[in-house]
């Protein structure tokens, strides 16, 4: 497996895992919504330039060329912000692409507040609400850059459409070449029995491992849980999490309603209730600003999450 | 294209015509009218211009037809039945629960459709994309799609255009169905469309414009944009919503019918009436 630490940035990252496959799968194609140098799927560009298509700023008819281009026999993954990759497009992805069986691999990159100084119009919060409605879409949201490289990979290996969530900007390392990252299974971060916290994507993951540094220091003891694949559910780690601790924080950066925290308390209601809390976005919208006032502003903090953590603790 | 070549293609025309008007009547109702329109079109691609196998539906190297108003289904679904893609017994079940036939046409469902439509605008963008894979893994095939002139209210029509135009994809035929009407009446009253030739050729387009229910000048149309390298063609074809189901010639709400098998045996009497037939 390719060490990722050959990437500077997500972006870097995401693209790089594509051209890798690109190599060896020539029915890959990339589409990109007048954003490819923010991606960089210039990358992709620069290696195919046959097989890469900038379709401008019109993501709706990228979603049906590449429905259209996958009903050829071949293999689009498309890219734009989240916001638009998801809900601009969602009738197109609905249908042409979920409806008739097409197979697209869609990268949405600045998932809710990382999209930062775009502000507001750019923060995709329901995309994975949106995502979770159309049967059969694989929705993955990597905690680090060699997960990103590896379920990239994964995503395409397993056939079905995805939704590949990911940041654009800074680079963070918590897995090497030796960890296994499997689409589908969760990784267990941190093994606590008083509660357990599960979080999605690089922002919430790092919170929640410095909510638990916490909550030792405070004699709680927290499992910690990076579930990098949202869609399918690792049922069998989320119900160990649950029956294990009692308590179940879930922590999204994205918006409640349809998100990770409403399928994961809908899971665990059929099979093992648990007292649950949630760490996500609440019923607003997006602002401007950098990534350290907005996780302030919206909670998404170690100290917020560890707080939230006791207060679920005391109920 | 002789006398005995349009002949054989207005028999057949005449004969899907027919199968359309019984199997819309054996489900008691359906888009008659947007079906019509279009017979004479289905016609010629299937019988004359098309590379198709209906014994191979889904040979790679096959040209295809996506009908992005995909609420022509029964029409599309009659010329398919007749061209040995299924049999014809199918068309009985059109919309019933279980059916190959719902009444927009569906890729998953049916054999010979190449995409899906319903959702407006959406078959045209596949479409493109269909024409630019078959250029990327050179196929050498061609795509052929039909658009509604209401559907081309949608805005995604206009950026599938303007990306087809920009990517010169000449391999990409398309017929816009220009009948004038939609669901809620004439266009003319909803949100009219005007300056038609115009617009398609302003967004790269080889255009062309002729009767659609005139098979000499749909084959003169096609033969005239495939010589015309370096740009996607628009036939844009003016057409009369319910064109031989006599009963929805003319009128306002034709888009969708209730028609009773006595009633369709009485409009293929009066189309026969009309077309000499008897």
């Amino acid at each position: 497996m390719k060490d990722a630490h050959v990437y500077s940035h997500y972006r870097d990252t995401v693209i790089g895992a594509v051209v890798d496959l690109a190599a060896e799968h020539p029915e890959i194609v990339f589409l990109d919504a007048d954003l490819s140098s923010c991606i960089g799927s210039t990358a992709f560009q620069k290696a195919y330039p046959d097989r890469f298509f900038n379709c401008g700023i019109a993501e709706a008819n990228m979603v049906g060329v590449a429905a259209g281009l996958a009903s050829t026999g071949l293999v689009p993954f498309i890219h734009s912000f989240g916001c638009f990759a998801s809900r601009r497009d969602y009738d197109q992805l609905f249908i042409s692409v979920g409806y008739t069986h097409q197979r697209v691999h869609i990268i949405g990159s600045d998932p809710g507040i990382t999209a930062q100084y775009n502000g507001g119009t750019h923060m995709p919060f329901e995309d994975i609400a949106l995502m979770r409605q159309i049967p059969g879409m694989v929705i993955v949201e990597p905690s680090d850059a060699q997960s990103l490289y590896e379920l990239t990979q994964q995503v395409y290996e397993n056939g079905q459409s995805s939704y590949i969530r990911t940041p654009r900007k800074g680079i963070s390392f918590r897995y090497t070449t030796e960890d296994h990252i499997e689409l589908g299974k969760g990784i267990e971060l941190r093994d606590g029995g008083d509660i357990a916290i599960i979080a999605t994507g690089v922002l919430m993951v790092d919170a929640a491992m410095g909510a638990a540094d916490i909550l030792r220091g405070k004699g709680i003891e927290a499992t910690v849980i990076d579930l990098h694949t949202i869609r399918p559910l690792d049922t069998e780690l989320v119900e160990k999490a649950a029956k294990r601790c009692g308590r179940v924080l879930v922590a999204e950066n994205g918006r409640y309603a349809g998100g990770v925290g409403e399928m994961i308390a809908s899971h665990l209601a059929a099979v093992c209730p648990v007292r649950m809390g949630f760490l996500s976005v609440g019923e607003r919208f997006g602002e401007v600003g950098n990534l350290s006032y907005l996780s302030k502003a919206f909670g998404f903090t170690a100290e917020n999450m560890a707080a939230k953590a006791e207060e679920l603790l005391a109920k | 294209m002789d006398k005995a070549a349009i002949d054989a293609l207005r028999d057949a025309a005449f004969s899907i015509r027919c199968s359309t008007i019984r199997e819309i009547a054996s489900f008691g109702s359906g888009h008659i009218g947007g079906s019509m329109s279009i017979i004479e079109i289905l016609t010629y691609l299937y019988y004359r211009e098309m590379d198709t196998d209906p014994s191979d539906p889904g040979k790679e190297t096959r040209d295809r037809l996506v009908v992005s108003k995909g609420h022509a289904g029964p029409a599309v679904y009659a010329t398919l039945a007749s061209k040995g893609f299924f049999p014809g017994e199918w068309l009985s079940t059109l919309n019933q629960g279980g059916t190959r036939l719902p009444s927009h046409c569906d890729m998953t469902k049916t054999p010979g459709i190449d995409f899906t439509g319903g959702s407006l605008g959406q078959g045209f963008s596949a479409a493109v994309g269909i024409a630019l894979g078959q250029r990327v893994r050179k196929l050498g095939a061609r795509t052929f799609t039909i658009i509604g002139d209401g559907e081309s209210q949608e805005g995604q029509v206009w950026e599938a255009a303007e990306a087809a135009g920009a990517w010169k994809l000449d391999n990409l035929f398309a017929f816009l169905d220009l009948n004038g009407q939609q669901l809620d009446g004439y266009t003319k009253d909803i949100i009219p469309q005007i300056h038609i030739p115009e617009r398609w050729k302003s967004f790269g387009w080889d255009t062309r414009e002729i009767n659609g229910h005139d098979f000499s000048e749909i084959e003169e149309a096609i033969e005239a944009a495939k010589k015309t390298p370096g740009m996607p063609h628009m036939i844009i074809m003016n057409t009369i919503k319910s064109y031989g189901y006599i009963p929805g010639e003319g009128i306002k709400s034709n888009h969708s019918m209730p028609i009773t098998p006595e009633g369709a045996e009485e409009a293929i009497r009066a189309l026969k009436e009309r077309e000499g037939r008897v």
